[in-house]
């Protein structure tokens, strides 16, 4: 086991996720950011509250994306959590999603499905703080906390002090 | 989770499995109250309607909420089918299985119908019992509770303290059973109340209590289950006539007067309006029949959610 980001790491990667996501927006305006439960919301929401430091508030919701996963005959039904859309809709936002760690892909393609579903933003862009690599479908993040290469038999664990009561990044064999 | 693969009866689910349904359900209803009514979810697996009797709502609500998960419904109705020329139940399972069929959802009027098909070895697809004679309804059970729920949110996590009423044909109500199987289960307090000669022999067995009076009971009821008489399967004189039942033990307006502030009136459906249950208390503010329409569906799109999943165990991380 081996960590891999410690507290003050994580903090850095979202402040700077979060400046990378007002450049390249030209500010904030229709932005909006959709957290993919469980630690992706907390992190669009730790992201958010950057942002609102840096420079305004924006809209921060959550995207659950269990039924739009293309894995239930292989795997155990999953329970589902809330999703929380911002009143103002995904209509014409730039939207950012926000996930803990970027794999194979399928949950960002479930995701992109389910938002497809919801309405038609502008943009959608993809935050993640840990890229692992393996990529089993055409998917790349915009923002990336770190990429850390890892054997695919390897597991990353995000831990985040408001769920796990600390913050790090550990990979394990 | 629902571990034996199927639904056949409450006692399949354990306390914690049926607040997972209830669950799995509510955050269905908050996903499908928006702009979604579809979910892939269920994409290209195949559930079949196997009825071998009438039902309507049963039946729609089963192929509304496989639709709405975007399954393939295939409907079977025993009229009308090779049942009446003579083809056995595992015939026709095996038949339906062979051109797809992932899993199967059984209405059938013999007692033991859903298990049999369930744990004979004919076939290897799910099977979710939607009422098996006069044995067992779960998800009219689980809709119900459902449906309570939502009407009693400081009893979110448990039911203690509710006491619920279900009135009229015990004898014949496969509803009355699972009813107060899963509702005593989640914590309230169930009182059937029936003249003596639609309480089932047995009775005593079941977690209930027993009344002969429903004015006794009337005042004392956080809500009111009115069963349908079911004249269809009644072949003996149970009590002396229609006017003298509804006088006993339907729920007119002078009843419903009576009831707790926040006391609310179910009915499983179909109604005999004026026999168990006047037109009035059926239209009244505390009736959420409609709303237990609307709760079956949300209800059985999370069994058929739960019971269509993989077995494999998780690998952390893996579909990260």
């Amino acid at each position: 086991m081996s960590v891999v980001l410690d507290q003050s790491e994580i903090d850095r990667s979202l402040k700077r996720i979060a400046h990378e996501i007002i450049e390249r927006n030209h500010g904030l305006d229709s932005v909006i950011l959709l957290g993919i439960p469980t630690r992706g919301v907390t992190l669009a929401q730790r992201i958010g509250s950057f942002l609102a430091q840096i420079d305004t508030q924006v809209p921060v919701g959550s995207l659950d994306i269990t039924m739009y996963r293309d894995d239930l005959r292989l795997r155990p039904p999953r329970p589902l959590v809330p999703t929380q859309i911002p009143a103002e809709g995904l209509e014409g936002k730039n939207l950012v999603l926000v996930d803990d760690v970027l794999f194979s892909g399928r949950t960002i393609r479930a995701a992109l499905d389910a938002i497809g579903e919801l309405g038609r933003p502008k943009t959608v862009q993809l935050a993640v703080l840990i890229d692992r690599g393996h990529r089993e479908l055409p998917i790349r993040a915009d923002y990336v906390g770190k990429n850390i290469p890892t054997n695919a038999r390897e597991s990353v664990r995000v831990q985040l002090r408001e769920i796990d009561s600390l913050d790090q990044v550990e990979v394990t064999l | 989770m629902i571990t034996s693969g199927h639904l056949l009866s409450i006692n399949d689910l354990t306390r914690d499995g049926a607040f997972e349904v209830l669950d799995t359900a509510r955050e269905l209803s908050r996903i499908t109250d928006g702009a979604i009514k579809k979910l892939p979810t269920l994409r290209g697996r195949t559930v079949v309607n196997l009825f071998f009797e009438d039902s309507t709502r049963t039946r729609l609500s089963f192929e509304a909420a496989a639709k709405r998960l975007s399954a393939d419904v295939i409907n079977f109705s025993a009229k009308g089918s090779s049942v009446s020329k003579g083809e056995s139940l595992k015939d026709t399972a095996q038949t339906l299985e062979a051109m797809g069929a992932e899993l199967v959802i059984v209405r059938h009027g013999s007692s033991g119908a859903a298990a049999r098909l369930a744990q004979s070895g004919w076939i290897k697809s799910h099977v979710v019992n939607a009422g098996d004679g006069m044995h067992e309804h779960p998800t009219q059970a689980l809709l119900d509770a459902y449906t309570i729920r939502e009407h009693f949110p400081e009893h979110d996590r448990d039911f203690t303290g509710l006491r619920i009423g279900i009135v009229g044909d015990i004898l014949h109500s496969r509803v009355a059973r699972s009813n107060a199987l899963l509702l005593t289960s989640l914590g309230a307090q169930v009182v059937l109340i029936a003249p003596p000669t639609l309480i089932p022999i047995g009775v005593s067995s079941w977690p209930v209590e027993i009344s002969y009076d429903l004015d006794a009971e009337i005042e004392s009821l956080d809500a009111i289950m009115m069963l349908r008489v079911q004249s269809e399967r009644m072949n003996d004189a149970f009590f002396p006539s229609e006017r003298e039942y509804a006088r006993g033990y339907g729920l007119g307006a002078e009843r419903v007067n009576a009831m707790k502030e926040r006391a609310i009136i179910m009915h499983p459906g179909p109604m005999n309006r004026g026999l168990e249950i006047s037109a009035s208390s059926a239209d009244s503010e505390r009736s959420v029949i409609l709303e237990q329409v609307s709760n079956g569906v949300l209800v059985r799109m999370a069994v058929l959610y739960l019971l269509m999943g993989g077995t494999a165990i998780p690998t952390e991380g893996v579909l990260v």
